[in-house]
């Protein structure tokens, strides 16, 4: 185990990009833990300030202040930490729904895997994120149901991956070994077929933190994700559209970090996946 | 919501009766498809418009826009790739690699602002927003014939609007290119190094057939298939762009009634616009597979 990671991170070391990559969503991972021991005004993520409207960057204010004279720099520290939480949850939830459905369908197959196939398939014959807005906007604007949303319009993915896993893997002598010497479903799914398929999946739900952070960004930018006075990413871009011509700052710094999280979660995906898959397209 | 904030009780129940809110779940949506399938789309709750109506006034803004931003992208995005697949591992190979990785990570909606702000506002070389001036609409109406501005004003030999509704569509369309230009560029180079080390290749080099004819003609016509697929997944995915960044830019068009619907939890009009959409992208998808499997003889349609 420590030796194929160490091996992995030599070949990594090849790759100067993926170690850029590497490095950023570790900066992410930093910033989003330690949030109020980071951000110089920790107590800006609601109390306004209507003294210090539209400060531009300053030494005090590093990304200068918004609409309320709250200090941009802080509340885009914190939209880290509310980014790695969507990003979290909405890929476990995701994960949480696909990798027993397609594991089942996969394992067992007859009716129950077509009928599992066609209900993604009617999923996947959406765009992802226009799936999310219909959900969302049914569901009524607020984080939590953004994030339902985006998990409903996720989990197809992984239970297609994880079936076409599953289908081969149930195919080998020690699935059919196992099956001979009697063991029960139970044991066949959770002992051979689960351990054996999930790899694939993990790497995929890795890759997948980029662009759930920019769906989400997207749906709040939309008005139907997170809520005033959150300070998410994409709501802050969408408040600053009717000042931003007048006031640069208060757009552009929340959108690069949307830019620099989404951009290190993708290169680190692509190394990620060119270490386990050496064979993989080179990026 | 349909009888306007200071409906009364007796109001709210009648309209809950008329607009079929009092059947079940169920019951509703049978209604809806059937009445869907004959056509009636239902009515907006904000235009008080017929829902396939105002999708078919608002829809070829739309399509003006993705097909200009389709076109800057592949335009832009196919050369790039085989630059990038000619030398790989060079400079040019580097920096194309980057645009390609950042172009499909930028949040679109920033990006339009970014240009409103310093291609519009501080160097003011095309305007923030609309399709076209209303001066030069006043003094030079377009005709609607397909309701694209570009060809309508080109037809009718209309030059004055032509200009005006380039310049208006620069700053949206450029917004929308990035995502297929990122995206062709990724794929083209792919699937161009994976051509390049066939035999045929390396015969036509060997008989002395110049290396830029080899890119171009040999390798490309090959590479193409793929780029197909990504044209059909990226009209889709512009589709749905255009909900974010039609409203800055006040095009009016089918995003911009979208992200309006969504606001004012407007269902009918949310509804018919995800089906449009969907309906898009299936075809869409399903167009591409067919091409390829009648460019490429090796792919056989089960």
């Amino acid at each position: 185990m420590w030796k194929r990671l160490y091996r992995a991170a030599l070949r990594a070391k090849r790759n100067p990009l993926t170690v850029t990559g590497v490095f950023l969503v570790a900066v992410f991972l930093l910033l989003a833990t330690l949030a109020p021991w980071i951000a110089p005004y920790p107590q800006d993520t609601w109390l306004v300030h209507p003294k210090e409207r539209f400060n531009p960057p300053s030494t005090k204010h590093l990304f200068g202040t918004d609409e309320l004279g709250r200090d941009i720099f802080s509340r885009v520290i914190f939209g880290a930490r509310i980014s790695l939480r969507i990003g979290t949850i909405v890929v476990a939830l995701a994960l949480v729904i696909g990798v027993p459905l397609g594991l089942i369908a996969g394992t067992f197959g007859g009716l129950l895997d077509e009928i599992l196939m066609r209900v993604t398939d009617m999923f996947l014959s959406f765009p992802p994120l226009l799936l999310a807005m219909a959900i969302s906007a049914t569901l009524g604007p607020s984080l939590e149901n953004a994030m339902i949303a985006i998990a409903i319009a996720w989990w197809p993915w992984y239970a297609r991956l994880i079936r076409s896993e599953a289908l081969s893997i149930r195919e080998r002598d020690y699935v059919e070994a196992a099956r001979a010497a009697g063991a029960t479903w139970g044991r066949l799914l959770f002992r051979h077929v689960l351990p054996n398929s999930l790899a694939p999946v993990i790497v995929q739900a890795s890759m997948d933190f980029g662009s759930v952070i920019l769906t989400s960004a997207s749906l709040s930018f939309l008005g139907l994700g997170a809520q005033p006075p959150t300070p998410e990413w994409g709501l802050m871009i969408n408040i600053g559209r009717n000042y931003f011509l007048t006031h640069w700052w208060i757009i552009t710094f929340p959108g690069l970090a949307i830019l620099t999280a989404v951009l290190s979660f993708n290169i680190t995906g692509d190394g990620l996946r060119e270490i386990l898959d050496p064979k993989a397209e080179r990026w | 919501m349909w009888m306007g904030p200071h409906a009364t009780a007796e109001q709210i129940e009648r309209a809950h009766v008329e607009l079929g809110l009092d059947r079940p779940i169920p019951a509703q949506y049978g209604i809806y498809m059937s009445k869907f399938m004959r056509g009636d789309w239902g009515i907006s709750i904000v235009t008080k418009q017929p829902v396939l109506k105002d999708l078919a006034r608002y829809l070829p803004a739309s399509i003006e826009l993705i097909v200009f931003g389709m076109l800057v992208g592949f335009m832009v995005g196919i050369p790039l790739g085989i630059l990038s697949a000619a030398k790989p591992g060079r400079g040019v190979d580097h920096a194309s690699r980057v645009f390609a990785i950042t172009g499909v990570a930028l949040p679109s909606f920033w990006l339009a602002m970014l240009f409103q702000l310093v291609l519009g506002k501080t160097l003011s070389m095309f305007p923030l927003i609309g399709r076209v001036d209303l001066l030069v609409e006043i003094i030079n109406p377009i005709r609607r014939i397909t309701g694209l501005y570009v060809v309508d004003s080109l037809i009718t030999g209309n030059f004055a609007a032509l200009k005006d509704a380039l310049w208006h569509i620069v700053l949206p369309g450029l917004t929308l290119a990035m995502y297929p230009l990122g995206l062709a560029t990724r794929m083209v180079r792919t699937t161009m190094l994976e051509v390049l080390r066939e035999d045929y290749i390396r015969t036509a080099r060997a008989s002395g057939v110049r290396e830029e004819k080899v890119l171009t003609v040999y390798a490309l016509r090959n590479a193409l298939g793929p780029v197909l697929t990504v044209g059909a997944l990226t009209f889709g995915y512009s589709l749905v762009s255009t909900f974010l960044i039609e409203s800055l830019f006040a095009w009016p068009g089918l995003g911009r009634y979208a992200a309006k619907a969504i606001v004012s939890v407007d269902y009918p009009a949310i509804m018919g616009v995800t089906l449009l959409v969907a309906a898009f992208y299936v075809i869409l998808n399903l167009g591409a597979d067919l091409i390829q499997a009648v460019m490429d003889p090796r792919i056989r349609l089960s």
